[in-house]
Protein backbone atom coordinates (compact mmCIF):
# COMPACT_ATOMS: atom_id res chain seq x y z
CA UNK A 1 0.00 0.00 0.00
CA UNK A 2 1.44 3.16 -0.91
CA UNK A 3 2.26 5.49 2.01
CA UNK A 4 2.16 9.20 1.66
CA UNK A 5 5.69 9.33 0.56
CA UNK A 6 5.08 7.02 -2.79
CA UNK A 7 6.95 4.14 -1.40
CA UNK A 8 5.58 1.09 -3.10
CA UNK A 9 6.90 -1.61 -4.21
CA UNK A 10 7.91 -0.56 -8.06
CA UNK A 11 8.93 3.06 -9.56
CA UNK A 12 6.19 5.22 -7.77
CA UNK A 13 3.38 6.09 -10.06
CA UNK A 14 4.08 10.07 -8.99
CA UNK A 15 6.93 10.14 -11.43
CA UNK A 16 5.74 8.33 -14.33
CA UNK A 17 8.47 10.28 -16.71
CA UNK A 18 11.36 8.35 -15.22
CA UNK A 19 11.70 4.64 -16.00
CA UNK A 20 13.81 3.37 -13.09
CA UNK A 21 15.35 -0.24 -13.91
CA UNK A 22 12.93 -0.96 -11.23
CA UNK A 23 12.01 -4.71 -12.04
CA UNK A 24 15.69 -5.89 -12.55
CA UNK A 25 15.43 -6.11 -8.83
CA UNK A 26 14.00 -8.69 -6.04
CA UNK A 27 12.82 -5.82 -3.50
CA UNK A 28 12.69 -2.00 -4.91
CA UNK A 29 11.68 0.96 -3.06
CA UNK A 30 11.75 4.86 -4.58
CA UNK A 31 11.70 7.61 -2.37
CA UNK A 32 11.77 11.05 -2.30
CA UNK A 33 15.21 12.52 -1.79
CA UNK A 34 14.68 14.35 1.37
CA UNK A 35 15.74 13.47 5.21
CA UNK A 36 12.52 12.33 6.19
CA UNK A 37 11.81 10.35 3.31
CA UNK A 38 14.86 8.54 3.84
CA UNK A 39 14.23 8.00 7.36
CA UNK A 40 10.94 6.42 6.10
CA UNK A 41 11.96 4.47 3.02
CA UNK A 42 15.11 3.01 4.98
CA UNK A 43 12.42 2.13 7.81
CA UNK A 44 10.06 0.56 5.13
CA UNK A 45 13.45 -1.43 3.71
CA UNK A 46 14.55 -2.84 6.62
CA UNK A 47 10.66 -4.32 7.30
CA UNK A 48 10.79 -6.33 3.79
CA UNK A 49 12.42 -9.47 2.58
CA UNK A 50 15.01 -10.21 2.04
CA UNK A 51 16.25 -7.52 5.11
CA UNK A 52 13.77 -8.70 7.70
CA UNK A 53 15.14 -12.16 7.92
CA UNK A 54 18.83 -11.50 8.43
CA UNK A 55 20.96 -11.44 11.13
CA UNK A 56 20.59 -7.72 13.65
CA UNK A 57 24.55 -7.70 12.41
CA UNK A 58 23.77 -8.09 8.95
CA UNK A 59 20.71 -5.73 8.99
CA UNK A 60 22.77 -2.78 10.81
CA UNK A 61 25.74 -3.26 8.19
CA UNK A 62 23.14 -2.57 5.36
CA UNK A 63 20.95 0.06 7.13
CA UNK A 64 24.41 2.10 7.90
CA UNK A 65 25.82 1.68 4.41
CA UNK A 66 22.25 2.44 2.44
CA UNK A 67 21.19 5.07 4.87
CA UNK A 68 24.90 6.84 4.10
CA UNK A 69 24.47 6.34 0.61
CA UNK A 70 21.34 8.15 0.54
CA UNK A 71 22.25 10.94 2.75
CA UNK A 72 24.79 11.74 -0.02
CA UNK A 73 22.13 11.89 -2.79
CA UNK A 74 20.50 14.16 -0.72
CA UNK A 75 22.83 16.38 0.12
CA UNK A 76 25.08 16.33 -3.19
CA UNK A 77 22.94 15.04 -6.40
CA UNK A 78 19.54 16.78 -5.18
CA UNK A 79 20.98 19.82 -2.94
CA UNK A 80 18.08 21.98 -4.49
CA UNK A 81 15.65 20.55 -4.89
CA UNK A 82 15.06 16.60 -4.05
CA UNK A 83 14.22 14.20 -6.48
CA UNK A 84 13.10 10.79 -6.84
CA UNK A 85 15.53 7.89 -5.52
CA UNK A 86 15.30 3.90 -6.26
CA UNK A 87 16.99 1.45 -4.14
CA UNK A 88 17.45 -1.85 -5.42
CA UNK A 89 18.10 -4.48 -3.51
CA UNK A 90 19.24 -8.53 -4.48
CA UNK A 91 19.76 -11.48 -2.31
CA UNK A 92 22.53 -13.15 -3.55
CA UNK A 93 24.03 -15.30 -0.73
CA UNK A 94 26.56 -14.69 1.25
CA UNK A 95 25.92 -11.28 0.10
CA UNK A 96 22.88 -8.53 -0.75
CA UNK A 97 23.36 -6.90 -3.88
CA UNK A 98 22.31 -3.02 -3.68
CA UNK A 99 21.82 -0.33 -6.24
CA UNK A 100 20.92 3.39 -5.77
CA UNK A 101 19.69 5.10 -8.90
CA UNK A 102 19.19 9.05 -8.56
CA UNK A 103 19.00 11.98 -11.24
CA UNK A 104 20.32 14.47 -9.57
CA UNK A 105 23.81 15.75 -10.11
CA UNK A 106 27.15 13.64 -11.17
CA UNK A 107 29.32 13.06 -8.77
CA UNK A 108 32.18 15.66 -8.99
CA UNK A 109 35.14 14.39 -11.49
CA UNK A 110 32.91 11.37 -12.25
CA UNK A 111 34.44 9.85 -8.88
CA UNK A 112 33.21 8.57 -5.38
CA UNK A 113 35.26 10.33 -2.45
CA UNK A 114 38.17 8.78 -1.04
CA UNK A 115 36.67 8.57 2.39
CA UNK A 116 39.62 8.85 4.13
CA UNK A 117 39.11 9.33 8.02
CA UNK A 118 40.21 12.71 9.55
CA UNK A 119 42.38 12.63 12.65
CA UNK A 120 40.58 11.98 15.38
CA UNK A 121 42.26 15.18 17.48
CA UNK A 122 40.31 15.59 20.50
CA UNK A 123 38.96 18.79 21.57
CA UNK A 124 37.55 21.40 19.05
CA UNK A 125 39.04 19.64 16.40
CA UNK A 126 37.41 16.86 16.70
CA UNK A 127 35.63 16.25 13.50
CA UNK A 128 31.82 16.16 13.24
CA UNK A 129 32.03 15.09 9.20
CA UNK A 130 33.76 13.11 6.89
CA UNK A 131 32.53 9.64 8.26
CA UNK A 132 29.57 8.97 5.41
CA UNK A 133 31.95 7.86 2.57
CA UNK A 134 34.89 6.34 5.00
CA UNK A 135 31.80 3.85 6.52
CA UNK A 136 30.77 3.12 2.70
CA UNK A 137 34.19 2.10 1.90
CA UNK A 138 34.74 -0.09 5.14
CA UNK A 139 31.73 -2.11 4.98
CA UNK A 140 31.04 -2.54 1.47
CA UNK A 141 32.38 -5.38 -1.20
CA UNK A 142 32.61 -4.06 -5.00
CA UNK A 143 31.33 -0.50 -4.94
CA UNK A 144 31.18 1.01 -8.33
CA UNK A 145 29.65 4.42 -9.17
CA UNK A 146 28.63 4.84 -13.29
CA UNK A 147 26.75 7.98 -14.65
CA UNK A 148 24.94 6.61 -17.16
CA UNK A 149 22.16 8.79 -19.46
CA UNK A 150 21.21 11.02 -16.62
CA UNK A 151 21.44 8.25 -13.68
CA UNK A 152 23.63 8.35 -11.08
CA UNK A 153 24.06 4.85 -10.12
CA UNK A 154 25.67 3.62 -7.34
CA UNK A 155 26.39 -0.36 -6.75
CA UNK A 156 27.84 -2.42 -4.13
CA UNK A 157 27.49 -5.59 -1.85
CA UNK A 158 27.08 -6.03 1.32
CA UNK A 159 27.42 -9.11 3.94
CA UNK A 160 24.53 -11.25 4.07
CA UNK A 161 25.20 -13.69 6.68
CA UNK B 1 14.35 13.21 18.61
CA UNK B 2 12.78 13.55 22.70
CA UNK B 3 15.85 14.05 25.20
CA UNK B 4 14.88 13.96 28.59
CA UNK B 5 17.26 15.10 31.72
CA UNK B 6 17.31 14.36 35.13
CA UNK B 7 19.98 15.72 38.10
CA UNK B 8 21.56 12.96 40.02
CA UNK B 9 23.91 13.88 42.35
CA UNK B 10 27.28 14.48 40.27
CA UNK B 11 25.77 14.04 36.93
CA UNK B 12 23.40 14.94 34.42
CA UNK B 13 21.48 12.11 33.14
CA UNK B 14 19.65 12.49 29.63
CA UNK B 15 17.59 9.95 28.01
CA UNK B 16 17.54 9.95 24.25
CA UNK B 17 13.76 8.33 23.51
CA UNK B 18 13.99 8.53 19.65
CA UNK B 19 14.76 5.22 18.13
CA UNK B 20 17.31 7.03 15.62
CA UNK B 21 19.55 9.90 15.73
CA UNK B 22 20.37 10.40 11.66
CA UNK B 23 19.92 13.06 8.96
CA UNK B 24 16.34 14.09 9.49
CA UNK B 25 17.32 14.69 13.11
CA UNK B 26 20.77 15.45 14.17
CA UNK B 27 20.24 19.44 14.31
CA UNK B 28 17.26 19.72 16.53
CA UNK B 29 18.97 16.53 18.78
CA UNK B 30 22.32 19.23 18.54
CA UNK B 31 20.07 22.25 19.84
CA UNK B 32 17.74 20.00 22.35
CA UNK B 33 21.75 18.49 23.67
CA UNK B 34 22.84 22.14 23.88
CA UNK B 35 19.59 23.32 25.98
CA UNK B 36 19.70 20.37 28.37
CA UNK B 37 23.70 20.88 29.02
CA UNK B 38 24.25 24.34 29.55
CA UNK B 39 23.10 25.37 32.62
CA UNK B 40 25.26 22.70 34.40
CA UNK B 41 28.74 21.74 35.09
CA UNK B 42 27.99 18.40 36.07
CA UNK B 43 29.56 15.37 34.26
CA UNK B 44 26.62 14.23 31.53
CA UNK B 45 25.80 10.49 30.59
CA UNK B 46 23.79 10.13 27.49
CA UNK B 47 21.53 6.84 27.77
CA UNK B 48 21.39 5.68 24.32
CA UNK B 49 19.94 2.23 25.09
CA UNK B 50 16.71 3.15 22.88
CA UNK B 51 18.70 4.70 19.90
CA UNK B 52 18.70 1.84 17.31
CA UNK B 53 20.42 3.80 14.80
CA UNK B 54 22.73 6.14 13.77
CA UNK B 55 24.52 7.71 10.89
CA UNK B 56 27.42 10.00 10.03
CA UNK B 57 25.30 12.94 10.45
CA UNK B 58 24.18 11.87 13.95
CA UNK B 59 27.93 11.01 15.24
CA UNK B 60 28.71 14.15 13.71
CA UNK B 61 25.56 15.44 16.13
CA UNK B 62 27.35 13.71 19.15
CA UNK B 63 30.24 15.11 18.65
CA UNK B 64 29.24 18.40 18.76
CA UNK B 65 27.08 17.88 21.33
CA UNK B 66 30.45 17.02 23.20
CA UNK B 67 32.14 19.91 21.79
CA UNK B 68 29.53 22.50 23.02
CA UNK B 69 29.96 20.99 26.98
CA UNK B 70 33.40 23.20 26.54
CA UNK B 71 36.87 22.23 26.74
CA UNK B 72 37.96 19.04 29.14
CA UNK B 73 34.36 18.04 29.97
CA UNK B 74 33.26 15.02 28.10
CA UNK B 75 30.55 13.31 27.21
CA UNK B 76 30.01 9.72 28.51
CA UNK B 77 27.70 7.21 26.90
CA UNK B 78 25.90 4.22 27.88
CA UNK B 79 24.44 1.07 26.30
CA UNK B 80 25.05 1.56 23.03
CA UNK B 81 22.77 -1.24 20.72
CA UNK B 82 24.32 -3.32 18.41
CA UNK B 83 24.25 -0.62 15.23
CA UNK B 84 25.24 2.34 17.36
CA UNK B 85 28.22 0.98 18.74
CA UNK B 86 29.61 -0.47 15.35
CA UNK B 87 29.36 3.45 13.61
CA UNK B 88 31.12 4.22 16.95
CA UNK B 89 33.90 1.15 16.59
CA UNK B 90 34.65 1.67 12.68
CA UNK B 91 35.01 5.24 13.27
CA UNK B 92 37.14 4.95 16.10
CA UNK B 93 35.19 7.32 17.92
CA UNK B 94 34.89 4.93 21.15
CA UNK B 95 38.45 6.57 21.50
CA UNK B 96 37.41 9.43 21.95
CA UNK B 97 34.21 9.17 24.14
CA UNK B 98 33.98 7.71 27.28
CA UNK B 99 31.41 4.69 27.04
CA UNK B 100 29.59 2.87 29.44
CA UNK B 101 27.97 -0.93 29.11
CA UNK B 102 24.99 0.54 30.78
CA UNK B 103 23.90 3.29 32.79
CA UNK B 104 26.11 3.24 35.98
CA UNK B 105 24.22 1.58 39.14
CA UNK B 106 22.66 4.19 41.55
CA UNK B 107 21.74 6.83 38.37
CA UNK B 108 19.69 4.05 36.46
CA UNK B 109 16.26 3.58 38.65
CA UNK B 110 16.11 6.72 41.02
CA UNK B 111 13.31 8.86 40.53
Amino acid sequence: MPDELGLVGQAAPALPEISFPANQHQTCVTLAGNNDAVRAGLKRLMMLEPLAGLSDDARGTFEIVLAEALNNVVEHAYPNAPGPILVGVDHLPPVLRVSVYDLGLPMPDGQLPKGELKPLVEGEELPEGGFGWFLIRTLTLDLEYERDGGFNKLRFAVQAE
Amino acid sequence: MHLYSESRGDFLLIRAAGDRIDAAGAIQFKDRMRELTQTSDARVILDMSKVAFLDSSGLGAVVAAMKALGPGRKLELADLTGTVEKVFRLTRMDSVFTIHKSVPEGLRNAG
